[in-house]
């Protein structure tokens, strides 16, 4: 027994783990998404003009003192306008990207852990969603239903579930091959609890980069929605649509589709880099 | 002459999470002459595999060669550039890895992949190549060995594979062969055709080898000399003969003494109580995968006709090869794969074949453990609540009193009480089998499912843990069913074996009995497979020994006849793949499935 001992004697943990919760990328990442989180909330309030008044005689002016960011192609305060568009891109995105993890999530999870008939089912029912071309139903829907915030945000949700239900089960079924979903299962544990407990930790951290994808993406579809007129309606824009409505302006390097895309683009980085440098606790993978 | 590999003082350090360095080859010395085998032995982290590459000039990423020297042949490999130690790598040494079929690339055919090497270095035509290689196929006993190499790597078996890798390390007729770990995921029955093959390989052509292993007894059997490794430092550099007969470092005794198990007196006193049910009997289980027919037979059978008792607080012990469906007796016990016939009884009751339909108290009742450690704990969940969690589930436990219980049930398994604030990846291997274990307890079973609990496990620490293992059913009286493919563990900890072989029991008896001639064919290979920790002794064994069967087994005959039959070496034809088998009482106890009678194995297997 004595061997025994020596072996397992287990040294105090050498440093205590007090380190920043995030690395240098990860606070990058959270304070560029904290700024459009707060952008998103107050913007109206904060924008400098009216969004929709057409204020400069100059189409596509440059930047100075009164038009910070420039004027856009019917001569509206571009700064005011991304002030206000924020929570349209940000808010909508935002939204319909958690209802659809939300559904799809939870259902490829339940897939998984079932397994058999539910699997069976669930994973027909999105097979025959997924076949369905998106963006031409998006169009039915949204013609049919009038565009509205509550229709895009359902459409875009119902749009991308069927993606997330694949990913997430994919990711789910790995796991719960693994030897302690299958302890837990013999302990005579519920669904819901090996769901919540065994499951998702262990998958969390892929399952976060997708979602990061999925936002943007919600961002890409609601702008190019809006491009056909069926997105956020006008003189109301999210930044999708400022980049389209001012896509003349590029010719001659106007600020007005610039700026919106420069917005689309730091969002996109803080996002995808908040997520990527989440502490390895919150995502760690299983790693076989 | 000078020796063919020098290596001088070489030290390697690696580079850990926190960006430290840390020392893992300290200061280690050794020479390698022409037409010797070396064996490098110690258990994981011993620096054994970080050596072997270096002598390679290769390293793993993280890890950095931070002094000393290796020469071979003449040349300063950490000096060279690297397209250099490329020409020298794959033409002058080669490398047989542990992990086979990793090795081999699925999407081509073997034989282009063996010759590769040889084409790479253009030292023979690709023509030539080929012809070399079968030939070396034939000579490591391969079937088939002029269309093997057509194959793809998922279509032959562990044991081929393992020797078409040293055929494609051999094409180029290297000067110094490195084997790491050749024959450690094999079975014995398959182990010990390819040591066997390896040695009159390498004795035939004089190579000079470096042999990577944990296993004493088949270092035993190939190196002529053995370097002892612990830590990163050498312990004992000596001849195979001394260091088995006259070991001088204390570690080479404790190597020496925990590869060779305590035997265990068999547990008395409790199967004395006839009157009490054994807490588990097992009736005629048949179970598998695929549609069930009306007779409960699964398309895909993994188990057939299997029953056995477990007597409360004795262990049973279930030895067999990979695939033999010990892993699903354990699964079908714990009700995670529903028997499709037969019956499951706990202390004389029957269970629900689902787990599903079991009540708490029953699930309770059969604990299982699993072999891969790692897998077998939740890595986003600290121990604390991994072990809190059946207390909770099954007593109700929580707070202060469930954190009490954690500690206790830590100190159970000999872990400090602190191991309850960590994760599972900051646990050793067999740290984290501990922990396994002590989640069982934690329900307080009656019987515990070992499935192979031991084999990812280094020697010293396997027989640290079947040491807790006896002392828990000393202390709480808990039933085990340890299921191994290592037979000396079996004998070492079991009261009762059963032979399992393709799903059907073979022999059933007394751990006694199955140290005793007449058994049954397959035990008798199977034992007489597993290496002894002496010189010679693969030399010693009789070259009758059946081959290994081909890959496909014989059709799924109608299930009652003897699956064993391709390979047994004193089969009937005519009668043992057309009948079914008669089970046999043998006078010293045991029960076979065999159709020889006892007379007939007497005769048999009397040399």
């Amino acid at each position: 027994m004595s061997v025994d001992h020596n072996n397992t004697a287990i040294e105090a943990p050498a440093q205590p783990r007090r380190r920043l919760p995030l690395s240098l990328g990860g606070m990058v990442g959270a304070t560029i998404v904290a700024f459009w989180v707060v952008v998103a909330i107050i913007g109206p309030y904060i924008a400098p003009h009216d969004a929709g008044a057409l204020l400069d005689d100059d189409l596509f002016g440059h930047m100075r003192w009164k038009f910070p960011l420039g004027s856009d192609y019917l001569g509206r305060d571009v700064l005011s306008r991304i002030l206000v568009g924020a929570r349209y891109s940000i808010g909508v995105a935002t939204v319909a990207t958690f209802l659809a993890v939300l559904m799809g999530g939870s259902l490829g999870m339940l897939a998984a852990v079932s397994r058999g008939p539910v699997d069976m089912t669930l994973s027909r029912l999105f097979d025959a969603l997924i076949s369905i071309p998106s963006k031409m139903s998006a169009l039915v829907l949204i013609a049919a239903l009038g565009s509205s915030i509550p229709v895009l945000i359902a459409t875009v949700a119902g749009i991308f579930t069927p993606g997330v239900f694949r990913i997430w089960r994919g990711l789910a079924i790995n796991v719960n091959a693994l030897d302690f979903v299958e302890v837990a299962r013999a302990r005579g544990e519920s669904t819901a609890y090996l769901i919540r407990e065994e499951i998702l930790p262990n998958i969390s951290g892929p399952v976060l980069t997708d979602f990061g994808l999925r936002f943007m993406f919600a961002v890409l579809l609601l702008s190019s929605l809006s491009f056909v007129g069926l997105g956020v309606q006008p003189p109301d824009a999210d930044w999708g649509s400022l980049v389209r409505e001012n896509i003349d302006g590029l010719a001659d390097g106007a600020p007005a589709v610039i700026m919106p895309a420069i917005a689309i683009a730091t969002l996109t980085v803080g996002v995808n880099l908040l997520v990527d440098n989440l502490p390895r606790r919150w995502s760690s993978t299983v790693e076989h | 002459m000078a020796p063919l590999v020098k290596v001088d003082r070489l030290c390697v350090t690696a580079r850990d999470e926190r960006g430290n360095n840390r020392a893992i080859v300290k200061d280690v010395s050794f020479e390698v002459q022409r037409g010797e085998v070396v064996a490098l032995i110690g258990e994981s982290g011993s620096g054994k595999t970080t050596i072997a590459l270096s002598l390679m000039g290769h390293t793993r990423s993280g890890i950095k060669i931070a002094g000393g020297s290796i020469t071979f042949d003449g040349q300063s490999l950490l000096d060279m550039r690297s397209r250099d130690l490329s020409i020298v790598r794959g033409r002058d040494i080669a490398y047989v890895p542990q992990c086979a079929a990793a090795s081999f690339n699925p999407a081509h055919p073997l034989l282009r992949q063996v010759i590769e090497s040889s084409q790479i270095h253009r030292v023979m035509s690709a023509a030539e190549a080929e012809a070399k290689a079968i030939a070396l196929f034939r000579e490591l006993a391969l079937p088939n060995p002029d269309h093997i190499g057509q194959r793809y790597s998922h279509q032959v078996s562990g044991g081929q594979i393992q020797r078409l890798l040293a055929a494609m390390a051999l094409v180029t007729d290297p000067k110094l062969v490195i084997f790491d770990e050749p024959t450690t995921a094999l079975d014995v029955t398959t182990q010990i055709e390819v040591l066997r093959v390896f040695k009159t390989a390498i004795k035939k052509r004089g190579t000079t080898a470096v042999y990577v292993s944990h296993d004493l007894a088949v270092v035993a059997q190939m190196a002529d000399r053995i370097i002892v490794l612990r830590d990163g430092i050498i312990r004992e550099v000596a001849s195979t003969g001394r260091i088995l007969t006259q070991p001088r470092n204390d570690y080479t005794k404790i190597l020496l003494a925990a590869a060779k198990p305590r035997v265990r007196a068999a547990t008395n006193g409790i199967r004395k109580e006839t009157s009490v049910p054994p807490v588990l009997k097992v009736m005629n289980v048949v179970a598998g995968h695929g549609a069930v027919d009306e007779r409960g037979i699964p398309a895909v059978p993994l188990l057939r006709d299997v029953g056995f008792s477990i007597k409360a607080g004795s262990t049973l012990g279930v030895i067999g090869e990979s695939g033999s469906g010990k892993s699903t007796l354990a699964r079908v016990i714990a009700g995670l794969l529903p028997a499709t016939r037969g019956e499951v009884l706990l202390n004389g009751t029957k269970l629900p074949r689902n787990a599903a339909h079991r009540t708490r108290d029953q699930l309770r009742r059969i604990q299982i453990v699993f072999q891969i450690a790692d897998t077998a704990l939740n890595p986003a969940r600290s121990i604390g609540r991994i072990l809190g969690r059946p207390l909770e589930f099954y007593n109700g436990l929580v707070g202060d009193k469930r954190r009490r219980c954690v500690a206790e049930l830590l100190d159970m398994v000999h872990l400090p009480a602190a191991v309850a604030d960590l994760f599972p990846s900051e646990l050793s291997g067999g740290q984290k089998q501990r922990v396994n274990l002590a989640r069982a307890l934690a329900a307080e079973p009656s019987l515990i499912l070992c499935d192979e609990v031991t084999s990812g496990l280094d020697t010293v620490v396997r027989a640290a843990i079947l040491d807790l293992l006896a002392k828990l059913q000393r202390d709480l009286g808990v039933a085990y069913l340890f299921i191994s493919h290592d037979l000396s563990t079996v004998k070492a900890v079991c009261d009762e074996v059963m032979v399992l072989y393709a799903g059907q029991r073979m022999e059933y008896g007394s751990r006694g009995a199955l140290h005793q001639r007449p058994r049954h064919p397959y035990s008798d290979l199977l034992i007489s497979s597993v290496p002894e920790l002496r010189q010679g002794w693969l030399d010693g064994i009789s070259e009758m020994m059946p081959k290994e069967t081909s890959a496909a087994i014989a059709g799924v005959a109608g299930g009652e006849t003897c699956r064993f039959f391709e390979r047994c070496a004193v089969r009937i034809q005519g009668r043992c793949d057309v009948e079914g088998i008669p089970v046999r009482l043998l006078s010293k106890g045991a029960e076979i499935r065999c159709q020889r009678t006892e007379q007939e194995l007497i005769e048999l297997f009397t040399p």
